[in-house]
C-alpha cells in the first residue's frame, strides 16, 4: 500500500546529485542564441527600424523584425482548445509586434553565434517611434477617447457575471447591517528561480522538435502550430525537469519563436534563454485586482448577502485575460454557499506586462477582498470572527447554488476548529489587554478559502496514463500530467503501485514529456492533476491488472478469477500469504511464450466531469512593531481540506511553499511601475524582494483528511491552494493589533506607514 | 583572449584554457559537463549556481573563470561518492527538501560549507537561516531546508527556535 506515506520522492537523489537535466542542460554542438530587441517605450509604434549594421556583424545568424514574421494572430493562454466560440483565447499576439503595448515588447529577434555578439547586435539596430500616452492605469484605459490598445477592443477584453440566491437588492435590503469596502492588490511575479528557455531544431525536412521549460507541453503544441500556420502532427514538444512555474509557464512564451527561428534557419538547432530581467516584465505577471465589495449581515451572524465586483487589469496582451477573473468569482462560490451572491468582473488592457495564470488564478485577489469585508461584518455586530465563519461557511450536504452540485467532501468547519485550538485563539484573546497602546502590538488573524481541483465546467478535463509490465515484472508508466516540481511523478507511482497492488518501487513513471510519444493531457495548472489523473490511473492499473491476472491464470492454470496481486507476487486471493508465481515469471511468459500472451499494456483516457471544492485556512499570530510599520510573525498555520493526503511530506512542502509566498504577497512583493512611462523600476532579485530564508517564519501545516469520491483515490486540489488565505488573515491580525484596516496589497512599511499615519497611530 | 589555468574540481586536477570574459560557471557547464550548477539570475541574487571555492561559498555566475587559477573548487557533482549521497544531500532527500530542484544543487553546497564550518556546535534555526540567506528557493517556504541542515549536523546538540521563546525545536 503506497498512498498515503512518504515514501521516497522519485526524483529527489537526481536532484540532489545534480544529475537532472533541465533545458539549459542538453548540449549541443553548434547550437544558436537568440535574443528580443524590446522596445524603451510603453506604448506606440514603430516607424522605422534598420537591422543592416546588426545584420553585419561577424557571428550574426539573422536579424528579423515584426516584417518577417507570419500573420497568424495567436492565443498564448494555457487552456485545452475550445470548441465553445465564447470560451476561445483572445488571439492578441503575432510573433513580433510594430504596435508596442508595453515597455520591453518584443518588436525583433536576433540569432548570433554566442552571447557576446547577441548584445552587442542588438545594440546595433536603429529604431524609431512615433509614442503614443502609456495607459498604466484602468481609470487611464477606461477614460472616454482613450487610444485602443487591440482596435476593436475599447481596451476591455471580457466581461462577465452570475448571481445565485436570492436578488442581491433584496438581500442587501433584508440584512440587519450592510458594509461597503474597497480593496486593491498588487502585480506580482512568478520568480521561479529557472527563467523561460526553450530551444528548438529540425531532424528531418517536416517535423520541429521543441525543448522547452513548460507547464503545459501537449497544449504548446498546438498554439506552436496555430502561430506558425503548420499542422500541429508536425510539431512535438519536449519537456525535461523544469525548475518551477507558478504559471508563468503555464502560457507559451517562447516556444513558438524559437520554432520559427529553426524553420527559417535550415532546422539548425536555435535557443532563447531569458534573463532574469526579461523573464520579469517579458513573460506573465498576477492581475492587479480593484474590487468593490457590500455585504449584507443579520445580527444573529447570519450572511445574507455578497455582492463583489472585480476590475481585473490584464495588460498588454490577453493571455490568460478575462478567464482569471471569472475563474476567480467561480472558485470563491463554495465558500458561502447559503448567501445570495452576486459576482461581476471586467477585465482591461493597459500598457503593463502581461498577466496571466499566477498560483491560484484570481482567487488570492478575490478571497482577499472577501476575508476583509467578512472580518468587517463580524466586528460590527460583535461576534467572534471565527465564529462568524463557522456559522456561515460550506458544510458537508451544501450544494454550488450555481450548478446545483452537492459537496461531496467538506472539511472546512474541521479546519477552522483545528487552526483555532492550534493557534490558541481563544486563551490568547483572553489573556490580552482590551486595548494595545505601546509601540509593539499584537494581533490574531483569521482567514478561510474555497478552491476548485480543475477547470471543470468551463474546459474539459482529459488525462491519459499508460501503464506497461516489463519483461522483468517491473511497472512502466507514462501520464501526460506534467511533474513541474509539485511531485506529480511521484504521486503516479504511488497509484499506480496502490492498485497493481506491487511495490512502489517497482514502478517508473516517465518524467520526461514528449508530445510523440506521451499520453494526452493538458497539463499543470488549475491544481488539477492528482485529482484528474488519478481517473486515469486507477483506471489503467485496474484494466493492466486484470490482464496480468487473466495471463497468470493461464501460465499457472488457476481460473475463476481466484488470484490477486499482493507486493508483487500473483497470490491466491482468499490467502494473500501463498506465492503461486511471481510477476516476474507471469512477465517473461506473456512476452516470449511462442503462443499466448503479449505485451501487456493498458492505457487509458479519461475526461473528469466533476470538480471537488477544496477548502482551509489561515491563523496568524504577529506582533506589528508601530512605528518602525513593519509586521512580524509569530506564528502561522494553515489547515486544509484536500481529501486523502496522498503523499504526507510533499503535501507539507506544498502548503510551506504556497504560504511562504502568500505572506510574501502580503507583506513584501509589488513590481513597481512609472506612472508615467510605464516602465518597471524592480526587474530583478535585488529589487523585487522574494522572502530568503531569514524572511518566512516557521510554516505550522494540518490536514483535516476527507475522502472524496470523485477521484481514484479520494484526494483534492492541494499545489495552489494553500497562498490563498495568508494575506487577508494577515491583514485581519494587523487589524487587530492595531485597529487599522490596510485594505491594499503588499502591506509594506511605506503602506503601514501611510495608514497608520492616516489613523493618528504615527 | 584565452589564458590556462590550474585547478582542482571535485578533487580532480584541471588544466583549462579559459575566455578571459568567461564566468566561472560557464567553464563548469559548458567545458566540464558539471550541469548541477544553474543559472538563475546571471547577477548573484539567487545563489542557484553555489560552488565552493577553497571550501566558501561562492556565486560562480560572478566568479571569474580565470580567479580559479590555482584553488580548489567543489560542486555538488564531487559530493556522493560511490554512489552515497553525503549527509546534506541524504537529509535534503529525507526531509522533503527537494521540489523543482532548480536551486537545490547551490542550496546542497551552501548547506555544506555551513554544516562543515558549524559541526558540534550547537546551531538555532535562525542561524541556520542566516547562514542560508544568499540562496533563493521559490518552492519550499525554506522550512524543510532548515530542517534538513540541521539534521545533518551533530544530532547530539539541539537546535532552538527562538521564534517560540527558546523551546526545544522539534521537527514536523
Amino acid at each position: 500500500m503506497a498512498i498515503g506515506k512518504s515514501v521516497k520522492r522519485i526524483d529527489a537523489v537526481a536532484k540532489v546529485t545534480g544529475r537532472a537535466r533541465y533545458t539549459d542542460d542538453f548540449f549541443m554542438p553548434g547550437i544558436l542564441l537568440a535574443k528580443y530587441l524590446r522596445s524603451t517605450i510603453a506604448h506606440g509604434r514603430v516607424t522605422k527600424i534598420d537591422t543592416r549594421r546588426a545584420q553585419r556583424l561577424p557571428g550574426v545568424e539573422r536579424v528579423f523584425t515584426y516584417k518577417d514574421i507570419p500573420q497568424n494572430k495567436f492565443a498564448t493562454a494555457g487552456h485545452p482548445y475550445s470548441l465553445e466560440p465564447e470560451h476561445k483565447d483572445v488571439e492578441d499576439r503575432l510573433l513580433l509586434t510594430r504596435h508596442v503595448r508595453y515597455w520591453g515588447d518584443e518588436i525583433a529577434v536576433v540569432v548570433a553565434e554566442n552571447n557576446i555578439v547577441l548584445q552587442e547586435a542588438l545594440q546595433l539596430i536603429d529604431v524609431s517611434y512615433e509614442e503614443y500616452e502609456p495607459l498604466v492605469t484602468p481609470e487611464a484605459s477606461l477614460t472616454e477617447g482613450a487610444r485602443e490598445i487591440h482596435a476593436g477592443s475599447n481596451n476591455i477584453i471580457g466581461e462577465s457575471q452570475y448571481a445565485v440566491g436570492e436578488n442581491i437588492e433584496k438581500a442587501l435590503a433584508s440584512a440587519d447591517v450592510v458594509l461597503e469596502g474597497r480593496y486593491r492588490t498588487q502585480m506580482c511575479q512568478h520568480c521561479h528561480i529557472e527563467n523561460h528557455i526553450a530551444y528548438a531544431y529540425m531532424d528531418d525536412l517536416e517535423h520541429i522538435v521543441v525543448v522547452s521549460s513548460t507547464q503545459i507541453p501537449h497544449i504548446a503544441r498546438r498554439i506552436i502550430g496555430e502561430a506558425l500556420g503548420l499542422p500541429w502532427g508536425r510539431i512535438r514538444v519536449i519537456k525535461p525537469y523544469i525548475g518551477g512555474g507558478f504559471g508563468a509557464k503555464q502560457d507559451v512564451i517562447l516556444e513558438p519563436m524559437v520554432a520559427f527561428l529553426t524553420l527559417k534557419l535550415g532546422g539548425r538547432p536555435v535557443k532563447m534563454d531569458l534573463s532574469r530581467e526579461e523573464c520579469m516584465i517579458g513573460t506573465r505577471v498576477r492581475h492587479p485586482f480593484d474590487v468593490k465589495m457590500r455585504t449584507g449581515v443579520n445580527k444573529d451572524g447570519t450572511l445574507v448577502a455578497l455582492d463583489i465586483d472585480a476590475l481585473s487589469n490584464t495588460g498588454a496582451y490577453a493571455s490568460h485575460g478575462h478567464s482569471v477573473a471569472g475563474a476567480a468569482g467561480a472558485k470563491s462560490r463554495a465558500l458561502y454557499p447559503r448567501a445570495a451572491i452576486k459576482y461581476h468582473a471586467r477585465t482591461v488592457y493597459t500598457n503593463i506586462p502581461a498577466a496571466g495564470a499566477m498560483r491560484a488564478y484570481g482567487a488570492p485577489q478575490i478571497m482577499y477582498a472577501v476575508d476583509c469585508i467578512i472580518e468587517e461584518a463580524a466586528q460590527r455586530i460583535g461576534m467572534d470572527p471565527v465564529e462568524f465563519r463557522l456559522k456561515n461557511v460550506a458544510r458537508l450536504g451544501d450544494f454550488d447554488p450555481l450548478t446545483g452540485k452537492r459537496f461531496e467532501s467538506c472539511g472546512l468547519i474541521e479546519c477552522l476548529q483545528r487552526g483555532k485550538a492550534l493557534i490558541g485563539w481563544d486563551e490568547k484573546r483572553a489573556a490580552r489587554p482590551k486595548k494595545q497602546t505601546g509601540p509593539v502590538r499584537r494581533g490574531l488573524g483569521v482567514a478561510c478559502f474555497s478552491y476548485a481541483s480543475g477547470t471543470y465546467p468551463v474546459c474539459m478535463e482529459i488525462s491519459g496514463a499508460r501503464i506497461i509490465l516489463n519483461q522483468d515484472g517491473s511497472i512502466h508508466v507514462q501520464v501526460g500530467a506534467t511533474e513541474i516540481g509539485q511531485g506529480l511523478d511521484t504521486i503516479v507511482a504511488q497509484m499506480a503501485a496502490e492498485t497493481l497492488g506491487v511495490p512502489f518501487d517497482r514502478v517508473h513513471v516517465v518524467s520526461t514529456q514528449d508530445t510523440d510519444v506521451a499520453p494526452f493531457d493538458t497539463g499543470a495548472y488549475a491544481s488539477r492533476q492528482a485529482y484528474v489523473a488519478s481517473n486515469a490511473v486507477f483506471r489503467a492499473a485496474r484494466e493492466l491488472k486484470a490482464k496480468i491476472l487473466e495471463h497468470a491464470g493461464r501460465v499457472t492454470g488457476i481460473l475463476g478469477g481466484e488470484l490477486d496481486i499482493s507486493n508483487g507476487n500473483i497470490v491466491h486471493g482468499n490467502n494473500p500469504a501463498n506465492n503461486v508465481v511471481s510477476l516476474r515469471e507471469v512477465a517473461l511468459d506473456a512476452y516470449y511464450d511462442k503462443d499466448r500472451g503479449g505485451q501487456l499494456t493498458a492505457e487509458i483516457s479519461y475526461k473528469t466531469r466533476t470538480n471537488a471544492p477544496t477548502f482551509g485556512c489561515t491563523f496568524v499570530d504577529l506582533e506589528v512593531d508601530v512605528p518602525l510599520c513593519k509586521v512580524n510573525i509569530k506564528e502561522i498555520f494553515n489547515i486544509h481540506d484536500s481529501g486523502v493526503i496522498l503523499h504526507p511530506v510533499m503535501a507539507k512542502g506544498q502548503v510551506h511553499g504556497g504560504v511562504a509566498m502568500g505572506i510574501a504577497a502580503g507583506l513584501y512583493e509589488e513590481m513597481l511601475i512609472d506612472t508615467q512611462t510605464g516602465y518597471i523600476y524592480n526587474n530583478n532579485f535585488l529589487d523585487y524582494k522574494i522572502p530568503t530564508t531569514v524572511d518566512v517564519p516557521d510554516i505550522g501545516c494540518e490536514f483535516v483528511e476527507t475522502f472524496e469520491p470523485t477521484s481514484g483515490y479520494g484526494n483534492k486540489a492541494l499545489g495552489e491552494p494553500p497562498i490563498v488565505s495568508p494575506p487577508p488573515a494577515i491583514r485581519n491580525a494587523i487589524w487587530d493589533a492595531t485597529g487599522v484596516q490596510i485594505n491594499e496589497l503588499p502591506m509594506t512599511p511605506h503602506t503601514l506607514y501611510k495608514h497608520f499615519k492616516k489613523a493618528g497611530l504615527l | 583572449m584565452n589564458r590556462t589555468i590550474r585547478c582542482t574540481v571535485n578533487g580532480k586536477k584541471k588544466e583549462l584554457s579559459v575566455d578571459i570574459r568567461q564566468s566561472l560557471l560557464e567553464v563548469l557547464r559548458e567545458e566540464l559537463g558539471l550541469i548541477s550548477v544553474k543559472q538563475g539570475c546571471a547577477a548573484g541574487e539567487c545563489g542557484a549556481c553555489t560552488v565552493l571555492i577553497d571550501n566558501v561559498p561562492i556565486d560562480a555566475c560572478l566568479y571569474l573563470a580565470v580567479w580559479a587559477d590555482g584553488r580548489s573548487i567543489r560542486t555538488v557533482e564531487g559530493e556522493s561518492k560511490n554512489d552515497k549521497l553525503s549527509r546534506v544531500q541524504q537529509a535534503f532527500v529525507d526531509e522533503g527538501a527537494v521540489q523543482c530542484g532548480i536551486c537545490t544543487p547551490g542550496f546542497v553546497m551552501a548547506a555544506t560549507a555551513f554544516v562543515e564550518k558549524h559541526q558540534g556546535q550547537k546551531v538555532t534555526r535562525n542561524e541556520i537561516r542566516r547562514g542560508l540567506a544568499g540562496n533563493l528557493c521559490r518552492c519550499t517556504g525554506y522550512d524543510t531546508i532548515i530542517t534538513a541542515v540541521k539534521k545533518s549536523l551533530d544530532e547530539d546538540f539541539f537546535c532552538y527556535d527562538e521564534n517560540s521563546g527558546g523551546r526545544r525545536f522539534r521537527p514536523a
